[in-house]
């Protein structure tokens, strides 16, 4: 017993770090068959999407009345965004809450897109409120109006979030092309 | 507790030789920004949709200089690569890559793109591929990746075959920063492949002794330390095996297999009485580990070995019990995976947010006893036939979530059909009437423009005459027609007064051209402003009426065409998911039987063995008198 055992772990340990655990071959060449096949189907999909998501754009949001929101943090930031509130001509366009994961990505410096929507050409106005905690415990909250105006085309607002120690505006907005 | 890091630390290097979205640097482009966000959370989909999308229009573009996304196209062109290999997608991956690798690029960039394409030959298990991929790599590399590039060559060379080059390269990678307890691992095995085993058992036993902070590297030590106890063991250095099996933490992933190992270790050099104390502490842990299960049966084994016959049939007896109970939870966990439950619990939405949940799947009711199956599950080919159904049931939610959209969107356009159709004729009509209107008004404002112009070059104060005067004008035209057959008295007085009024519109005309062509230029300035206002309204009317012909109209063959596609894929899906399922449970009730399988041998031998050691300490009592311990 002792001798069969000895011999089955030292296979295994001798194996180094990148070896696989060894699965049945009939079922190694069927995952490997069905593996290929599930690629296919993604890259199939990942298509129909980005056709339905163009869809659906030219659809609901049509570009002359196409506004939409972008939510970045400033470089370096790192307090924690808890919720974004966006007003556009005094209505609650959308109140969004962070998960950890959102933060964190945010936090790489990555945009996150808050709100699609439509809205006429002219002046409007956007009010943005940020709401978190800052590393020192204290609660953290900001309210900014800005004026923007709508073209033709479509709007994208771009809204970076800051802290009170970045010596960067609180919520900024740019516009974005 | 001893087995999950086992999980996570046979997939230590596949971490390590994964893609990685890059950090953004300062961002221009929202829509690169947008697909790194979702990157970021693991979304690689909806991460390539939107990549995709970005960089189909950007190659679109006359002048892509001006676009946003050019600031950041070399990343983008990567983390396309980057997130399809994630997303594991590794055709589209390598074709990513390798347009980057072929394209009109830095060479820092090539040796990059060099790297990332051997790594997916590498991970597909096309080794050739992946050392002609590393061979392309030449001149300036990123620092970042310098040591990984090197790691990956040795990895390839072992799986080549050629060991001894792989040691060469492992030796110069000793203390890499993040690498540095693969590489001093992996090394030994190289030195060991190639026959040198002097050279391995020093490597291994400096391997053991590297105290790494991360969990993996503390797993690797305790590996290197298994591997040398078992060499030790083999060539009967039962001391020096020893020594590497007490090495190994208590708390480990391999410190069962430590725990069994020892106890074996004394055993060979017939100390029975040390073999027990592993022994005993191994057999008070998790029943369904094969170690421990082991250890069940070695450790009455080592009783009798000492002659302690009576404890040895009682361990044995218990042995038995414990063996018959986990064949029951072999049998019910394969009953269950029969059923369903086992793919039930995977595709849970706790696996999305824990991946070592997986192994946690035992505590659901029905689900099977995922505790057997935690080495197949840690195994690539299961992890990729895991991760490959996942996917497969987030695309069916995808593609039904789709499939119902199109029903409210011809809901939407029936409803804006209804509303414009009716208004349309009407307002059409009236538009074509102010059109006409607007049209015969261009051509007046035009003609002004031409002729104000004209007389910049040529004055004309003729052409600056008020309606007065032209009245005025016309009328002595008119009365000097009617003079000129009049010949009678006072005629003479009456054409000079027709001279002087002449005369009079004439001197004013040309006293007064300055002035009267600077206030025509301003006119003209006013009705610019006031053609541009209404042509902003013309356009503002074009655009809506486009608008609200667009809202409704032709959408029906892009819906219905994708309609017929999301209908296909999603039959594709259902059956990949179908076979995909079929082979998870397959390998793994196959995994489970294995593990029945042995533990009916273990049941026979405990059988036998406990019937054997009453036997023993039957006669023992009765020889002793009151023995049998």
């Amino acid at each position: 017993m002792s001798h069969a055992i000895r011999s089955f772990l030292l296979s295994i340990l001798l194996c180094v770090c990148v070896a696989p655990v060894p699965a049945q071959d009939a079922n190694r060449e069927q995952m490997k068959g069905l593996d290929e096949q599930v690629q296919e189907v993604k890259s199939d999909v990942l298509s129909i999407g980005a056709e339905l998501s163009q869809l659906e754009e030219k659809l609901l949001y049509p570009s002359n009345t196409h506004v939409a929101v972008f939510v970045a943090l400033a470089q370096g930031e790192t307090f924690r965004l808890d919720a974004v509130q966006v007003h556009i001509d005094g209505q609650l366009a959308t109140h969004y809450i962070y998960s950890f994961k959102e933060l964190e990505a945010l936090q790489k410096g990555s945009v996150q897109r808050l709100y699609t929507g439509n809205i006429a050409t002219g002046q409007h106005q956007i009010e943005v409120s940020l709401s978190g905690k800052l590393e020192n415990g204290k609660d953290y909250s900001r309210t900014e109006r800005f004026a923007f105006s709508k073209g033709v085309g479509p709007k994208l607002i771009g809204v970076t979030l800051a802290g009170p120690d970045s010596g960067k505006p609180a919520i900024d907005l740019g516009e974005w092309h | 507790m001893h087995r999950a890091p086992h999980l996570m630390s046979g997939l230590a290097l596949a971490t390590l030789l994964a893609a990685r979205p890059a950090p953004a640097a300062e961002l221009r482009d929202l829509y690169f920004g947008e697909a790194l966000y979702h990157a970021y959370q693991g979304q690689y989909f909806e991460a390539l949709e939107r990549l995709d999308a970005e960089l189909a229009q950007h190659r679109r573009l006359d002048e892509p200089q001006l676009d946003a996304l050019h600031y950041h196209v070399g990343q983008a062109e990567f983390s396309v690569g980057d997130f399809e290999l994630s997303y594991r997608m590794h055709h589209r991956a390598g074709r990513a890559i390798r347009a980057v690798l072929e394209g009109n690029v830095d060479e820092i960039v090539r040796n990059e793109a060099a790297f990332r394409l051997a790594r997916i030959h590498f991970q597909k298990g096309q080794m050739d591929n992946a050392l002609e991929a590393l061979e392309r790599i030449d001149g300036k590399v990123p620092d970042a990746i310098r040591d990984e590039i090197e790691f990956l060559r040795a990895n390839v060379y072992m799986a080549l075959g050629r060991p001894a080059d792989a040691a060469d390269v492992l030796k110069g990678l000793q203390g890499a920063k993040g690498l540095s307890a693969f590489a001093a691992y992996n090394l030994a095995i190289a030195e060991l492949q190639a026959g040198r085993s002097k050279e391995a058992l020093q490597q291994l036993d400096k391997a053991g002794q590297s105290k790494g902070a991360d969990r993996a590297s503390t797993a690797i030590a305790d590996k290197s330390n298994m591997v040398l106890g078992r060499l030790m063991l083999e060539s009967a250095d039962f001391e020096r095996a020893q020594r590497s099996f007490d090495h190994v933490r208590l708390e480990g992933p391999y410190s069962n297999q430590a725990l069994l190992s020892a106890g074996w270790a004394y055993a060979s050099a017939r100390n029975y009485e040390r073999a027990l104390v592993p022994w005993n502490l191994l057999i008070q842990r998790d029943a369904t580990d094969s170690a421990v299960q082991e250890a069940k049966l070695a450790l009455p084994y080592a009783y009798a070995q000492l002659s302690v016959y009576g404890r040895a049939a009682l361990l044995y007896d218990q042995a038995l019990n414990s063996f018959g109970e986990e064949l029951g939870k072999v049998d019910a966990s394969i009953r269950s995976i029969r059923e369903g439950k086992f793919l039930q619990a995977l595709v849970r939405e706790e696996i999305k947010q824990d991946k070592e949940w997986v192994v946690r799947l035992r505590a659901l009711p029905d689900a099977p006893e995922t505790y057997y199956l935690t080495t197949l599950m840690a195994s690539h080919d299961f992890q990729t036939a895991l991760q490959n159904y996942l996917d497969m049931e987030d695309l069916r939610k995808k593609l039904s979530t789709w499939q119902s959209s199109f029903d409210a969107f011809e809901d939407i356009i029936s409803l804006r059909r209804a509303n414009y159709e009716p208004l349309l004729p009407a307002i059409d009509a009236q538009f074509r009437e102010l059109d006409s209107q607007i049209r015969l008004r261009m051509e007046q404002r035009d003609n002004l423009d031409r002729r104000l112009q004209a007389i910049l070059t040529a004055p004309r104060p003729d052409l600056l005459a008020t309606a007065d005067e032209r009245i005025a004008q016309e009328r002595l035209r008119k009365l000097e027609l009617a003079l000129a057959s009049v010949n009678g008295p006072g005629a003479s007085e009456l054409h000079q007064r027709l001279r002087r009024l002449k005369g009079v519109i004439g001197w004013k005309l040309y006293t007064e051209y300055p002035e009267r062509l600077t206030q025509a230029h301003k006119h003209l300035r006013a009705l610019n402003e006031d053609i541009a206002v209404m042509q902003a309204r013309y356009d503002a009317f074009v655009r809506t009426r486009q608008a609200a012909m667009h809202s409704y109209a032709g959408y029906d063959l892009a819906i219905n065409r994708l309609r017929t596609r999301v209908r296909e894929a999603l039959e594709q899906v259902n059956t990949l998911t179908a076979r995909q399922g079929e082979l998870i449970e397959t390998v793994a009730i196959d995994e489970l039987k294995k593990r029945g399988e042995r533990l009916e041998t273990y049941q026979t031998q405990a059988r036998y063995a406990v019937a054997d050691s009453y036997d023993r300490a039957t006669k023992t009592q009765g020889a002793g008198g009151g023995g049998g311990r």
